[in-house]
């Protein structure tokens, strides 16, 4: 176990370094630039050249390069372009946002997926499993865009059901603890604020989650039909044991281990959709900071640091889904 | 507000249990939106929330040159002159009165009386003579690349040979006069930028204003600037909680002009169009920005106000002569203008109010010209004029921008198509450039010169001809490749140097006239006024032409 962890974070720490250096290169070749976005429509040509020397973007590449490496290895990832905060304090203010988004659609995906996908098995080849099948199809190829505005306009138009965007009612006075609005809410004892936020969080959390969710039902379903299939369940069978036994020490178990190695890699696909997620619905995390830093005008440390940062989050999550594989599947363990 | 920290690993996972139970828990709890709470009980009270279309960069005006920014900062901030509400004619500000001498470079201003700054200390001519050195003296390359309008306006800083400023006196506590070092057409429409609003000198000293911190590749702005902004306006500052994108401003009880009837105001930021009509339709904010033009009659038809601002703006079709001699030819340039069926464009997809534009200013504008050569729409006329000029089978690319809105141009590709079709229609090839604009169409075009014709405008700052046609063809620019048209430099900076008002206007009306029928490095387009829209219980916003809107006027009524 320890040799698997170390040999992940030496291979961590190479892809960072590759990677940081392709992020450097690449965001200097795009054309445009932050001096573009800084300067705006009114600069004469001589501010432009203060600028530019300002920045240092003056210098040969190479020696901007040096000096980002140096920043970064001590930590230090600037500024941001455009509001002159730190990187660090841009992008914290921002991951609590996404990962409160994210939580709330894996649990939503995950709690509904599997249940779902296990029902549909069972039932297989009825009405049941029929219209699941349906379903998620439709939630697997509906664009995400599409069908946050879809969501928008039937619930948040009209009828005010559910705010149009945002985190939380604009006025709300919410103290601030760790950037999650919902638990801040709880251990602040600021209940109504709780409440607020969740109540924001429904839509996107439900937009964001249809696609893991009809992923994770389909993966289900059908390991649950392989597994169904063994002899091993039909001895567990013959041999009379409970059904609920055989549900949860046979069936499920063992139908599990894909289903997590989705659940894993749907955590890139996550992140994506938090892009388009959070611009309908101005969440304003890491999705919108992305947006906002290329086509605000290249904010090149903030959109280096959230590269290597999203990196980090991808490489982090398969670790863990390598990981949990060992607790679900004791065969692993042993080889 | 305590902004959160990164935490380790393992505290994540403990605050991400939390909030997978909170989730549980709570999913069928309702909260009760504020939105009710915004309406006061009469025509005064109550909080105003706007939605904004973008972050502001900080709250300092001299280090600020775009709209989201001078948003809060000028409901904070007074500037010595300023502008009749819902006109571009200028009036007191901060100054009673201001007179310039016969020679155009000295400016005296009388100061109102008793006027005092958030922090409760005084403007008077000492304050603001501050303000003009402090600017003048700023040293560092990190602030001074900052201070876009300065750089434009008073040519440079201290120790430049191109800076206009010399000195500011007070004679008196309530005079203040400024001494250039030669006259500069700008002004006093100048003096009424919001770049130019007066700081109190106590708050810039205590919070460290005068510095721009170079960190690696960018900047940090001081403590002033980003969290103690200190003017005379009718609002003070109350905070800007970037987590949710509010800014807060507070009702300036000792406000020297008309209080603000609000108590509080604030200004959300909704970057997303769409989503920002969706947020007024819920009733979550009061009053929007930048309406798609398509939207404005469906808002108009459900009992929204559309504000529409008097136009002060300008969308033109540049034309870039270095790449093509055939467009050094005026015959040419003339042939393109025929070609664009300008009316019709204005009609289907010029904003509402929009109207086809003859020159490079508004009517409202000082040298406005009724009488110049128009180009209405003759594809004959283009015919023969490209035909006499040698160059039938003309063929241009066509740079026009993409990922923006601007309010002269709030539909770039579709403005493209229209024009493109209209040219071809003439027997001129297009070859349409798609560039973003902050991808490489400001460069290409302002740049590198890449470009034969391209789309592109500007909204006046202040009420000058030189604010137009000084900015476009005052100089030798890449993006019209017209550094042989020395006569029409040598024409608009002789008018821009004209201290005489009437002799002034009598001299950019010429030019206006000559850039229409002699030079014509452009074809002027439309004027689009753009809106902004309000809820119903809305009343006393005045639309600004130069999206300079003071908000202390409006109510809420229940």
């Amino acid at each position: 176990m320890v040799k698997i962890v170390l040999r992940r974070l030496i291979q961590l720490a190479v892809t960072l370094i590759a990677l940081m250096t392709l992020v450097f290169f690449w965001l200097r070749s795009l054309p445009g630039g932050p001096v573009d976005a800084l300067l705006g429509e009114r600069a004469t040509p001589q501010t432009r050249e203060t600028l530019i020397r300002a920045l240092g973007y003056d210098r040969p590449i190479w020696v901007q390069y040096g000096h980002f490496v140096e920043n970064v290895v001590t930590g230090d990832f600037g500024n941001s372009i455009r509001t002159g905060e730190p990187v660090t304090a841009v992008i914290s203010r921002a991951f609590p946002a996404t990962v409160e988004l994210a939580i709330a659609a894996i649990v939503i995906a995950v709690g509904l997926g599997i249940p779902l996908g296990y029902l549909a098995a069972r039932h297989h080849g009825r009405l049941l499993d029929n219209a699941t099948i349906v379903v998620t199809l439709i939630g697997i190829s509906v664009p995400i865009f599409f069908l946050g505005y879809l969501l928008k306009d039937w619930l948040t138009q009209g009828i005010h059901f559910f705010p149009p965007s945002g985190r939380i009612s604009t006025g709300t006075d919410n103290t601030d603890v760790t950037g999650f609005f919902v638990l801040d809410g709880l251990l602040t004892r600021e209940f109504d604020a709780s409440a607020d936020a969740l109540w924001h969080l429904v839509l996107p959390a439900l937009t964001l989650a249809t696609i893991p969710l009809a992923i994770i039902v389909r993966i289900t379903r059908a390991s649950v039909l392989d597994v169904l299939d063994e002899d091993y369940i039909r001895t567990a069978d013959a041999k009379g044991l409970r059904d609920a036994t055989i549900r949860k020490r046979h069936v499920l178990r063992n139908a599990l281990l894909p289903v997590v190695t989705t659940i894993g890699l749907q955590t890139g696909a996550l992140l994506a959709g938090a892009v388009l997620t959070e611009k309908v619905y101005n969440w304003g995390g890491l999705g919108t900071l992305i947006t906002d830093s290329i086509s605000g005008g290249r904010d090149y440390p903030v959109l280096q640091a959230l590269i290597l940062l999203a990196a980090v989050v991808f490489i982090v999550v398969n670790l863990l889904v390598d990981l949990s594989y060992a607790v679900i599947d004791p065969r692993v363990r042993v080889s | 507000m305590r902004a959160p920290r990164m935490r380790t690993h393992r505290l994540r996972a403990v605050i991400a249990a939390g909030a997978v139970a909170a989730m549980t828990i709570g999913a069928a709890g309702c909260a009760k939106s504020d939105r009710d709470s915004g309406a006061g009980k009469d025509t005064t009270g109550g909080t105003f929330i706007f939605a904004g279309a973008g972050d502001p960069k900080n709250f300092d005006p001299i280090f600020n040159d775009d709209g989201e920014s001078f948003r809060p900062i000028r409901q904070m901030y007074d500037t010595l002159v300023t502008h009749k509400p819902g006109t571009a004619e200028l009036t007191g500000g901060l100054a009673e009165s201001w007179a310039n001498d016969p020679t155009g470079k000295i400016w005296t201003f009388k100061l109102r009386q008793g006027v005092k700054f958030h922090d409760g200390t005084a403007l008077d001519a000492t304050a603001v003579c501050a303000n003009f050195d402090r600017w003048y003296n700023m040293k560092g390359e990190a602030a001074q690349s900052q201070m876009i309008y300065y750089a434009d306006v008073f040519g440079g800083f201290a120790g430049s040979p191109d800076a206009v400023y010399d000195n500011c006196t007070a004679p008196d506590a309530s005079t203040a006069v400024l001494t250039l070092k030669r006259y500069k057409g700008a002004f006093p429409g100048a003096f009424a930028l919001t770049a130019f609003s007066i700081a109190s000198p106590a708050a810039i000293k205590q919070y460290d204003g005068d510095t721009v911190k170079q960190s690696g590749d960018s900047f940090s702005y001081s403590a002033f600037a980003t969290d103690h902004p200190t003017g005379t306006g009718a609002f003070t500052y109350g905070g800007w909680n970037k987590a949710t994108g509010e800014i807060t401003l507070n009702r300036n009880p000792d406000y020297w002009g008309e209080k603000a009837k609000v108590d509080k105001m604030i200004i959300k930021v909704i970057k997303d169009e769409n989503t920002r009509k969706q947020e007024l339709r819920a009733g979550t904010v009061q009053a929007i920005d930048f309406p798609a033009p398509a939207d404005r009659k469906a808002l108009a038809g459900e009992g929204y106000h559309v504000l529409e601002r008097p136009a002060f703006n300008i969308l033109y079709l540049g034309i870039n002569q270095k790449n093509n001699p055939k467009l050094k030819d005026l015959r040419v340039r003339q042939a393109i203008a025929y070609a664009l069926n300008r009316a019709q464009l204005v009609q289907t997809k010029g904003p509402g109010g929009s109207a086809v534009a003859d020159q490079f200013l508004p009517s409202s504008v000082l040298g406005y010209a009724p009488d110049v050569q128009k180009y209405d729409y003759s594809v004959d006329k283009a015919k023969q004029l490209l035909a006499d000029a040698g160059a039938t089978g003309l063929t241009l690319n066509f740079y026009y921008p993409t990922e923006v809105s601007r309010p002269y141009m709030p539909n770039p590709q579709e403005i493209f198509t229209v024009l493109a079709n209209d040219l071809q229609a003439a027997g001129i090839k297009v070859t349409g450039v798609p560039r973003p604009w902050n991808g490489g169409f400001k460069d290409d075009v302002q740049q590198f010169g890449k470009q034969d014709l391209h789309i592109l405008g500007w909204t006046g700052d202040y009420n000058d001809p030189g604010n137009f046609v000084g900015t476009f063809f005052g100089r030798p620019k890449i993006e019209f490749g017209d550094q042989a048209m020395t006569d029409m430099f040598t024409a608009i900076d002789k008018a821009d140097a004209t201290v005489d008002q009437a002799a002034k206007k009598a001299a950019f009306e010429q030019v206006n006239r000559d850039l229409a029928s002699k030079w014509l490095p452009a074809v002027p387009i439309w004027h689009a006024p753009p809106a902004l829209v309000t809820t119903k219980n809305v009343q006393g916003l005045v639309p600004s032409p130069l999206t300079a809107e003071t908000f202390n006027t409006v109510s809420i009524t229940k």
